[in-house]
């Protein structure tokens, strides 16, 4: 493998970056961001009003775009993200920005992966908080069948903050944090492949999550997450920030696959062998494939509706020739590979921590990795289930319902390997495994119910209702969620040198099960009893069973508080130091010293055996190193 | 305990609650399974879902009893930290796992197919009550009365070709005849979704989707919008009837009636309309 022969010092020779508020740091991102997005707005308007589409209205699309366009190379240029390329142009080579320890190169363009896992972890942690506030606010206008508690408007603000702060902002929830803090000391690597593209890939999520969440000033989008057209055309210019802030997560998702890509083929250590890569590092290989197929797609069908909304081109207006069709299939050609970016990190993490807590190697590794295969495959092919009733190619229907019952074949995969793990094993019921366990329960249920909506007959009834978005939380919140709260709990330590306080952790499990179950299972009945999707009213005979689900959406957001709470408390209170491998686990993350190096590995790694050999009193060590791991000063 | 006896027994667990849970599933359950028989075609989905239900249903119970089973009877004991059996797999158990997930997933897909596409003549529904596009790929026999429905922001109109084109703001339909939604929107994606008839289907301006159904019984059902449409979307509801055969005549008279200067200027009928370019705010 390559990676050793990398020269130690690349990207940059330790500590060549400044802090101090003189330097490229996030404030001076804002300070570009605001500059730029101020010309761009006036070169916008200078150049939109001599276009008839955009004179005689007092708004203007183009001035917009512009805006966020210019806005966004400022906050690149004032973080110092632009550089290295404007220095290559000119032949030479800038110096990275940010020095390598120190609180201040949390808010600068680091490159190391260590400190990009923690800016994700705070970063998403952020966007899911502001979903989660929108989840509470539509649970409180559906106490009530049809006093509407916000305005039309707000509530369909609400609703699509909710989506796509979820669904996008939150999509790297584990590959963001925990793929790129760990994959590289999982693999043996010093860093990971392109440590520049993984800062660039960090910051522009903020600027994303930012100019979405600046859409509320604008009137917001009516749209929710799916945008589709025609109503996306005749949507205020709320909508320019969606699309705007889908494209740049699109693109952030590419450079992050990519990276992700090049660093687990080139990066592994001699000796780690793809029969030995740890099933998170497979897990977010796969979800690489996803993610670097995927978003194209998107970022194509966001470029036409900028051009039917600023240029007055037809792609999605049927009565000047386009289709909305179009945006449907494209969309969906992402957005189901899009939800399986959301699964297979889960799937990932809780196979990597069952055999930790089972005292038991992984029971069917290949049948696990040709599970997640199969998924990446397969997610391809199933995405015009989404428009079963949509009135488009009928006669595939038959396949599209067979290939979307296909799919639940690797995922079944993923339950024979973690009920085998588990048999027979010596199970600790530390909270890590507890949010994994609940996982299988979770997903299971989650996975049921979407053979119904595979099914064309049932679906006809269960399209757009309450079913299918109880169906995709189960999956994503009781799957994906679940798995990153089991990340947290088993990885924090290394990540921060601190523990988690376990009594706390005990109690936001248990509540967090009970409600996240008493929330969604009684949504599967209001959406089979005609209840349809992002609507503010609904049939009286409805409210008992909405106000049940809205009070245990209430507590389940409760549950959520005690986890903050806890963070803070552990994290700026108690400070209790964590050992350097709490869980006895074999993997190569856990035996580094805590903190982890700057470096990682102070030395040649070999690895001598896969990360899951418990029991088995002949297996060596899982590696070895040139010589001792020394920590380094200052970290 | 060795290890076939720990899997006998877990085995024996799964059967006796998969029977008991069947039979709550079977004889408490299926008799309500939404949307009911109002139509045929909701007759037809409800049959799916109750056989989906009896399906899933082990498999569910299977999923659980085994990871229960490992949970309670699996457990770390006191002391020193214990290593499990080093198993990494099981040939055959992984080789039948396989077949079997395959083989019940190929029957579903099989059942769904022949439950979407069967001769519209025996009790299930043409198309399932799903939207088919323009040329439906199975159309039930004999000359359906053919209702357009057309989605604006934010309510149906109802158009009749074979009754002069009228236009009505209400929706009654007569019991027993099949009748061909044919939807369509003049502006953005709407759904027209019957809730009690069992029919859904997008309305997509510049589209024609057919849907087919046939009511069974004379009584009120519920239409609501299924897919986001704007502001109002929440409140693009209203309720339809099913009236008799008679009964459905003499409605059709007098909205023939009522309607007669309103139809006077309407735009001939067809499939769909191209309404002005779409201004924005809406």
């Amino acid at each position: 493998m390559s990676a050793m022969e990398t020269p130690a010092t690349a990207p940059a020779p330790a500590g060549t970056g400044r802090s101090g508020l003189l330097t490229f740091n996030l404030l001076w991102g804002l300070v570009g961001l605001v500059a730029g997005y101020a010309i761009g707005l006036w070169i916008g308007h200078r150049m939109g009003s001599r276009f008839d589409w955009t004179a005689d209205i007092d708004y203007n699309d183009i001035a917009v775009l512009l805006g966020y366009a210019l806005g966004t190379l400022g906050y690149l240029g004032g973080l110092g993200l632009l550089n290295h390329p404007i220095a290559r142009l000119f032949g030479r080579s800038a110096r990275d920005v940010a020095p390598r320890t120190g609180w201040a190169r949390y808010a600068q363009a680091s490159t190391d992966h260590k400190v990009i896992g923690n800016q994700y972890l705070i970063g998403i942690g952020v966007f899911f908080f502001i979903g989660g506030v929108n989840a509470m606010l539509i649970r409180t206008e559906l106490l009530r069948p049809a006093t509407p508690t916000f305005s039309p408007g707000q509530y369909l603000t609400i609703v699509g903050l909710h989506g796509s702060m979820m669904i996008m902002m939150v999509s790297s929830i584990i590959l963001g944090p925990f793929g790129h803090y760990f994959v590289p000391l999982m693999i043996g690597s010093k860093r990971m492949a392109f440590p520049r593209l993984e800062a660039l890939s960090f910051w522009i999520l903020p600027l994303s999550g930012l100019i979405l969440t600046t859409t509320i000033a604008y009137g917001g989008f009516p749209t929710g997450w799916t945008g589709y057209p025609t109503l996306a055309s005749q949507a205020d210019i709320g909508m320019d920030g969606y699309l705007f802030s889908f494209a740049l997560v699109g693109v952030g998702m590419i450079l992050n696959a990519l990276n992700m890509l090049v660093t687990v083929f080139n990066h592994r250590a001699p000796g780690m062998t793809w029969a030995r890569l740890p099933i998170f590092v497979w897990s977010m290989l796969t979800t690489s494939v996803l993610m670097l197929l995927g978003p194209p797609m998107l970022l194509a069908a966001a470029f036409m509706e900028v051009l039917d909304r600023t240029s007055g081109t037809a792609f999605f207006s049927s009565s000047t020739g386009g289709s909305p069709f179009l945006w449907e299939n494209l969309f969906w050609f992402f957005g189901h590979p899009e939800v399986y970016i959301l699964a297979l990190p889960g799937f990932g993490i809780v196979l990597e921590i069952l055999p930790v807590f089972a005292r038991k190697p992984l029971w069917g590794y290949r049948l696990a990795v040709s599970g997640m295969l199969g998924v990446t495959l397969l997610s391809f092919m199933v995405w015009q289930h989404h428009l079963f009733v949509s009135g488009i190619n009928s006669s595939l229907r038959p396949f599209y319902m067979l290939t979307t019952e296909l799919i639940s074949v690797p995922t079944g995969f993923i339950f024979l390997v973690g009920i085998a793990t588990l048999w027979r094993a010596r199970i600790r019921y530390t909270v890590p495994m507890l949010f994994a366990l609940a996982f299988f329960v979770n997903f299971l249920i989650g996975g049921l119910s979407g053979v119904y909506l595979s099914d064309v007959p049932s679906d006809v009834t269960l399209h757009g209702s309450f079913f299918v978005m109880a169906h995709f939380h189960y999956t994503i919140m009781g799957g994906l969620v679940f798995a990153f709260f089991a990340g947290i709990y088993y990885w924090l330590p290394k990540m921060a040198g601190v523990e988690l306080n376990e009594t706390l952790g005990k109690i936001h499990f248990w509540t967090a099960f009970i409600f996240f179950n008493s929330t969604f299972l009684p949504l599967f009945a209001v959406g089979m009893m005609g209840m349809p999707r992002r609507t503010a009213t609904y049939a009286p005979h409805l409210q008992f069973l909405n106000d049940w689900v809205s009070v245990s959406a209430f507590l389940l957001g409760g549950s959520m508080l005690v986890f903050l709470g806890n963070f803070v408390w552990s994290l700026v209170v108690s400070r209790v130091p964590a050992p350097a491998n709490p869980w006895m686990a074999r993997s190569l993350e856990w035996q580094l010293p805590t903190p982890v190096p700057v470096g990682n590995f102070d030395g040649p790694v070999r690895i001598l055996a896969g990360p899951y050999e418990y029991g088995d009193p002949t297996a060596p060590p899982v590696m070895e190193l040139g010589h001792a791991v020394v920590p380094s000063a200052g970290d | 305990m060795d290890d076939r006896a720990h899997l006998v027994r877990a085995a024996a667990i799964w059967v006796a609650l998969a029977i008991v849970a069947d039979l709550i599933v079977g004889f408490l359950v299926a008799p309500h399974m939404p949307p009911g028989n109002f139509s045929n075609t909701a007759s037809d989905q409800t049959h799916i879902n109750n056989v989906l239900a009896l399906i899933m249903t082990p498999i569910g119970v299977g999923v659980i009893t085994f990871l229960v089973y490992a949970l309670v009877r699996f457990r770390q004991p006191p002391g020193p930290l214990q290593d499990g059996p080093p198993v990494r797999g099981h040939r055959n158990l992984q080789v039948g796992w396989v077949g079997v997930t395959a083989s019940i997933v190929i029957v579903l897909a099989v059942l769904g197919t022949i439950e979407l596409v069967q001769a519209p003549d025996s009790s299930a529904g043409a198309g399932a009550g799903g939207g088919q596009g323009p040329s439906p790929i199975s159309r039930p026999s004999g000359n359906p009365l053919v209702v357009q429905v057309i989605a604006q922001q934010w309510q149906f109109t109802y158009r009749f070709p074979q009754y002069g084109g009228v236009e009505t703001f209400s929706l009654a339909l007569p019991v027993g005849r099949t009748v061909e939604f044919n939807v369509t929107s003049i502006d953005v994606i709407h759904s027209f979704w019957a809730y009690q008839l069992g029919v859904k289907a997008d309305a997509v301006p510049g589209a024609n989707n057919i849907a087919y159904t046939t009511p069974k019984k004379v009584g009120l059902f519920q239409i609501r919008c299924a897919e986001l449409c704007g502001l109002w979307h929440g409140w693009m509801a209203a309720k339809g009837h099913v009236l008799s055969r008679a009964g459905w005549a003499r409605w059709i008279a007098h909205e023939r009636i009522a309607n007669a200067p309103a139809t006077h200027y309407l735009p001939p009928y067809a499939k769909v309309y191209y309404p002005a370019p779409l201004e924005r705010g809406g």
